[in-house]
């Protein structure tokens, strides 16, 4: 067989579809038969200078297909079997790959280098091949220059690879070394600085003590800095690609370069190449997104010590920063708004101005007024689109008493625009502006208000015109009204502005829906989620006409699935509009099923909504299925203890949103309607609860399931034993030892990052939210005494949750709750052991003297439960 | 080396619809689920105690009586719609939120006074429940009828904008409403934020009242949001020195006799003999029985509940029996079952074997207004009884705590006689 390699492998890139099918049915055999052959061969074929380019890259890419995949469990079998394979072996098919990347074939080199990642990302967090590093570095100056290119590329791949603590500090410095000495000037050869470069990119990220160290750092910028001038657009691209991952990286350290890097990215700016121009835009782009961070968290509560200090990088820039990006706004493409790919430097330059305006408000205002006076009456379209661009980025960010008073000249100079201009793009930019004005200038937090009777007309005349226009300027006109119906949500004087015009506005937003230019630039959506805003913002006096949109959009909805015969294309068309239809009827439901006045009256479409959505998980489409599932979750809220009747028909869908892993977010939605179903049948759930605790808890131990949808399915649990009661019984073996082991689990595997702490909380919380429920379901039973085996641990792990001193207030409030369920629920049964718990004294406590009267209260309960428990 | 996408949403809404649809859909799933769990917090034990409890023949009499007699003094008050939520509140949370823990009227001396006993002086004045929910607080007598319609500083007592406490929280405290200095003095506290303190021991109450009411707010003095001032008394072990205390102790009230409470009862409503009233002239007006001027009557008065079988019976749970009318009689002046009718006991007074009530010589005076939803209890009768002819003085009492005192103390081998 390994004779024949070569030719199987050239076989498997053949024309010819039998050929083809052929040699790969033929390479998955061998992969059956021989693992450890296979991988071997592959791994020759790739080093050996004599064969055909195409079957060696292949070769390549067979073996790191073998090595990684994009499931996590697929990728988790895959390492186990690399390192259970034979050493021997292993060393053989490294020491040909790292050979390769002195092959003349630059394919064979890059794609080695990647196998090499790889491997590294296996073996090094395992401590093994420790000598890689070495092995990689040694003698690479004296290496010719395609090969120091291979050995810089796969440093950086290395990088990407692997997380920074496995690679100890003397390697960093080394790698280090190597990639900034290849990035530098002197280096002649063009293809070993930019592999130089883009490896600097990926090592930064290890290069912590490297930039604590003011020699060190100085160095990197400045080669990094000199890389930006290089004749060379790859390279200037790369470089400035290295500055903007800086900019978050090492904000803090950027304060004696940034006067040259102001004058380096304007330049670039300026007259550079595109790629290199939209990247140094980027790089202040990113300052703005961490200048942000930071000012939002000293606005907040947080005055650690450890916090990263604002150097008001932008604010002092400003002067220069803001002509530079105005300048910008003029270079638009003739036809960037149809193209929903595009990004040019006038979308770059005015994105970074919104971003400068949210970080230092007022002051931007000045520096933009005059460019927007100066231009917006001018006969060249981009300057008015470019004047409106300006003014619209700067709504957000400066107060609104500062805004309120050139809003109120630009708003009618801007209706008037957006009927009038002859420009689409104009018009497209004013649309858009207008709903910036509304998003943040209209709503009752704002005092004086934009928008009054008298322009309240206008206003919607105009943008119901609008909507008639070009799908693009339409589908920002739908965004505008949008904002509009937002700010009037919890506006106090009902009846709302909004209610003599209801009619109009459904019924203008409908007739969108129907355009049959729709699918262009998102229309249909934008309709029906301004549909959906208009319906959620509605007030008591236009719930009538809310109540007659049920049977138009159930009849939308009927028809779609109706439709027959229909290509791939219609029936993907089709699809969207039944998401969209449900969306749109879930939103109708949560309204009007909230509403004591016309619930009943609601309630008469229940059966037919009903129907219709269970249509809908007939057709195959998740985003379809999801919205169903979810409006399903209201309705079973709204008909409470009479959703049962649907259970029957409707079981089998929901088994089967608990099946679907592929789609996690439809199980994870389905575990929550689980929940409402739950509280809207109570005990009649009952007959359910078999088939449903076995799928969760099938879900539970797979390793398939996105780990987002774990904690909802312990809330669930708790949802469950609250509905059920006593009847948990009999799932109380299952559950509560896959709640013990997470429960162990989420004590100790937090405070990683960010992320994984986060999940961790949400985690804490789902399992307390099921012992919560299971406590509180059980309380007043006989079987109470069932859980008493289970309260030491509930009790230890509260204890520990309240060592850790790393919860969130959530999972307080939960914990502490717990607390009091289980003295509730066991009583002076459990006395002696709560008695012993640090939970019931410290935990207790600092609850009791909590700022957050959510956690107060669940504290004042727990104690009084307490105190109960202890009294008897 | 994946290329760095650096595009950026561009005029478009930071968070899709969709998005924000999945995100509502969790906010209302969340907040059932607080609801579900903080109903079953609050509720569950109180309504299995609650259930049980309204199957009692006395408690249903007094529940069906109230709706009768409520609806006008509300109409009065001129806030309907307001009164509605707090109505639906307490009816949600039970029709028992109305009913108070009655005591008995002490005939004798209970044992272990000193160490199971709670004495305090009670104030003067009428009798009522304080539910604040919804942003609004209501008194009610014990009738049904509405004292006052108030915003108070109790948890969900007013409409501010302090919004601690979530909508299902609400407070339902026993008081004793004082004229003169317009205070609702809290005698006891039986729900608070929701929870139910009912079936705490009274032990467990006091020291909840005497840690939480302080906290509101609700004890200081009015305010635009605050229309009354509450105030908790001063309770004492019932030993020699807290008996005294609460006997001779100045207090910012007019006292009405005092208070015994049991430490061990949970908040039972109806007559209990875990809790107990006495009285005398230096610590009460109005030892005995008066007319509507005032004046003490000549003969002792009792006012008794016909029954279908013409027996006539006291409020007790189980009633005792003191005769029976005439089913001439009854018919005659148009009486019916349920009917609460006011006798005279005659020169024959009551006749007592072995400290039970053997013969009563009742005579028959005439229906009770028209407010009057409760027949005398049993210890009433006989309190007024013996206030008339052999009272319990304010020094039988002392004495028996220093007896219990001195048994304690009694060497234990005595006892050893075998």
């Amino acid at each position: 067989m390994a004779a024949e390699v070569t030719q199987i492998l050239l076989n498997a890139q053949a024309v010819d579809g039998t050929v083809r099918k052929q040699a790969e049915e033929s390479l998955k055999q061998y992969q059956e038969q021989n693992l450890s052959s296979f991988l071997l061969s592959l791994a020759g074929e790739l080093a050996n200078d004599e064969k055909p380019v195409e079957s060696r890259k292949l070769a390549g890419l067979i073996l790191k297909n073998a090595l990684d995949a994009k499931e996590q469990h697929r990728k988790f079998e895959l390492v186990q079997r690399w390192l259970s394979l034979d050493s021997a072996v292993k060393a053989q098919i490294k020491s040909c790959i790292l050979k390769t990347l002195t092959s003349h074939a630059h394919d064979a080199r890059s794609t080695a280098s990647q196998v090499i990642a790889k491997l590294a990302g296996i073996e090094l967090p395992h401590k093994q091949w420790p000598e890689l590093i070495g092995a990689l570095l040694s003698n690479i100056h004296q290496l010719p220059a395609h090969t120091k290119q291979a050995t810089l590329e796969t440093l950086g791949y290395i990088c990407e690879e692997v997380s920074s603590d496995v690679v100890e500090q003397d390697h960093v410095n080394k790698i280090l070394t190597a990639v900034v000495q290849g990035m530098n000037s002197s280096e002649s050869n063009n293809d070993v600085r930019l592999a130089a470069t883009r490896a600097l990119y990926n090592a930064l990220g290890f290069a912590q003590a490297n930039f604590s160290n003011d020699m060190e750092r100085d160095y990197i910028m400045r080669v990094v800095c000199e890389a930006t001038l290089c004749p060379e657009v790859k390279i200037r691209q790369a470089a400035f690609e290295c500055l903007v991952a800086i900019s978050s990286t090492y904000y803090e350290k950027l304060a004696p370069y940034i006067q040259d890097i102001f004058n380096i990215t304007a330049k670039a700016v300026k007259e550079d190449e595109e790629p290199v121009a939209l990247q140094a835009i980027e790089f202040w782009s990113s300052i703005c997104d961490e200048e942000i961070d930071i000012l939002e968290e000293y606005g907040g509560d947080f005055t650690g010590d450890s916090d990263i200090p604002c150097f008001y990088f932008i604010k002092q820039a400003l002067p220069v920063l803001v002509p530079m990006l105005l300048e910008t706004l003029l270079k638009q493409e003739e036809d960037q708004d149809q193209d929903e790919g595009a990004w040019n430097i006038a979308m770059a330059g005015g994105t970074c101005l919104g971003l400068v305006a949210r970080t230092v408000g007022d002051d931007i205002v000045p520096l933009v007024m005059p460019f927007v006076e100066e231009n917006i009456t001018k006969p060249e379209w981009r300057q008015r689109e470019a004047a409106t661009y300006a003014f619209g980025s700067i709504l957000e960010g400066p107060s609104p008493d500062k805004l309120v008073p050139l809003v109120n000249i630009a708003l009618n100079f801007m209706l008037t625009a957006l009927m009038n201009d002859p420009n689409n793009h104009v018009k497209d930019t004013t649309a858009w502006t207008l709903g910036r004005m509304f998003e943040f200038l209209h709503g009752s937090t704002v005092e004086t208000p934009i928008i009054n009777q008298a322009n309240c007309q206008q206003i919607i005349n105009v943008l119901l015109q609008s909507m008639k226009d070009v799908p693009n300027v339409a589908e920002k006109a739908c965004g505008a009204l949008y904002f509009l119906a937002q700010g009037y949500e919890d506006m106090e004087p009902t009846p709302s502005p909004l209610t003599p015009f209801f009619q109009e506005i459904v019924q203008a937003l409908l007739t969108v829906s129907h355009r049959e230019d729709a699918g262009e630039s998102r229309l249909r959506t934008a309709a029906y989620e301004t549909l959906n805003e208009v319906v959620r913002c509605s007030t008591d006096e236009t719930a009538p006409m809310v109540m007659q949109l049920v049977p138009l959009i159930m009849m939308e909805l009927h028809q779609t699935l109706e439709a027959q015969k229909l290509t791939s294309d219609e029936r993907e068309k089709q699809n969207e509009i039944q998401g969209l239809l449900c969306g749109c009827l879930q939103v109708i439901i949560q309204k009007l099923g909230s509403s004591e006045q016309i619930r009943y009256a609601f309630m008469q479409y229940a059966d037919q909504m009903m129907g219709l959505f269970l249509r809908v998980f007939a057709i195959r489409s998740a985003t379809a299925h999801e919205e169903a599932m979810l409006a399903i979750g209201a309705l079973a809220y709204a008909t409470g203890p009479d959703f049962v009747k649907y259970m029957s028909e409707f079981y089998k869908y929901l088994e089967m949103g608990l099946q679907n892993f592929e789609d996690y977010q439809v199980c994870a939605i389905t575990v929550g309607v689980v929940g409402d179903i739950c509280r809207a049948l109570e005990a009649k759930i009952l007959p359910y609860c078999d088939g449903i605790m076995t799928q969760l808890l099938k879900d539970l131990s797979s390793n398939q399931l996105h780990r987002s949808v774990k904690p909802p399915i312990f809330s669930c649990f708790g949802d469950i034993a609250l509905a059920i009661g006593e009847h948990f019984e009999k799932y109380l073996m299952y559950a509560m030892p896959m709640l013990q082991s997470a429960a162990e689990l989420s004590v100790h595997t937090s405070g990683v990052d960010d992320d994984m702490t986060e999940y961790t909380n949400s985690l804490r919380n789902g399992i307390l939210e099921a012992y919560s429920g299971i406590f509180q379901g059980f309380k007043g039973s006989p079987k109470t005494q069932l859980l008493m085996p289970y309260a030491p641990h509930v009790l230890q792990f509260l204890d520990s949750l309240y060592m850790e001193k790393d919860m969130d207030e959530m999972v307080s409030k939960t914990a502490i709750g717990v607390l009091g369920d289980l003295a509730d629920t066991l009583g002076g049964n459990a006395g002696p052991l709560i008695q012993q718990s640090v939970s019931s004294k410290d935990f207790l406590n600092e609850c009791l003297s909590s700022d957050d009267h959510m956690i107060k209260e669940s504290a004042e309960w727990a104690k009084l439960a307490i105190t109960k428990a202890i009294s008897f | 080396m994946a290329p760095h996408d650096l595009r950026r949403p561009f005029k478009r809404p930071a968070i899709s619809d969709q998005q924000r649809r999945r995100e509502l859909s969790l906010l209302r799933q969340t907040h059932h689920r607080r609801d579900a769990q903080l109903q079953a917090r609050c509720l569950a034990s109180s309504v299995l105690s609650l259930q049980s409890r309204s199957s009692e023949p006395v408690s249903d009499v007094g529940v069906e009586l109230v709706p009768k007699s409520e609806s006008l003094p509300e109409q009065e008050s001129g806030a309907l719609t307001k009164d509605l939520d707090v109505r639906q509140a307490s009816r949600l949370k039970g029709a028992e939120a109305r009913k108070l823990m009655l005591p008995e009227w002490m005939i004798d001396v209970p044992d272990r006074l000193s160490h199971d006993w709670y004495v305090f002086a009670r104030p003067a004045g009428k009798r009522c429940i304080v539910v604040s929910s919804n942003g609004t607080t209501v008194s009610r007598l014990r009738n049904g009828s509405i004292l006052h319609h108030f915003p108070s500083a109790l948890p969900c007592g007013a409409r501010t904008r302090d919004v601690s406490g979530s909508a299902q929280s609400y407070c339902i405290l026993d008081c004793i409403f004082h004229e003169s200095d317009q205070t609702y003095y809290v005698i006891d506290m039986v729900c608070w934020r929701g929870y139910s303190l009912y079936d705490c021991t009274a032990e467990f109450r006091f020291f909840w009242l005497n840690s939480k009411l302080e906290e509101t707010g609700a004890c200081g003095p009015p305010s635009h949001y605050h229309k009354f001032r509450f105030s908790p008394v001063s309770i004492y072990s019932c030993d020699q020195s807290g008996l005294l205390a609460s006997y001779t102790g100045a207090v910012p009230y007019v006292k009405d006799g005092l208070l015994f409470y049991n430490k061990h009862a949970h908040y039972q409503t109806g007559n209990t003999p875990l809790a107990l009233v006495w009285k005398d002239e230096n610590c009460s007006q109005y030892v005995i029985d008066t007319d509507s001027k005032g004046q003490v009557l000549s003969q002792q008065q009792v006012v008794l509940e016909l029954r279908d079988d013409g027996k006539l019976s006291t409020s007790d749970d189980p009633v005792v029996i003191f005769g029976c009318l005439d089913g001439e009689v009854i018919q005659m002046s148009g009486l019916r079952s349920g009917d609460l009718l006011k006798f005279d006991i005659s020169v024959g007074g009551l006749t007592l074997v072995d400290g039970k009530l053997e013969k009563a010589d009742l005579h028959y005076l005439g229906k009770v207004n028209r407010a009057r939803i409760f027949a005398d209890s049993y210890s009433k009768v006989m309190f007024q009884h013996m206030v008339r002819h052999t009272p319990l003085k304010f020094e039988d009492l002392l004495a028996s705590i220093s007896l219990s005192d001195d048994q304690e103390n009694k060497p234990c081998d005595s006892e050893m006689v075998g």
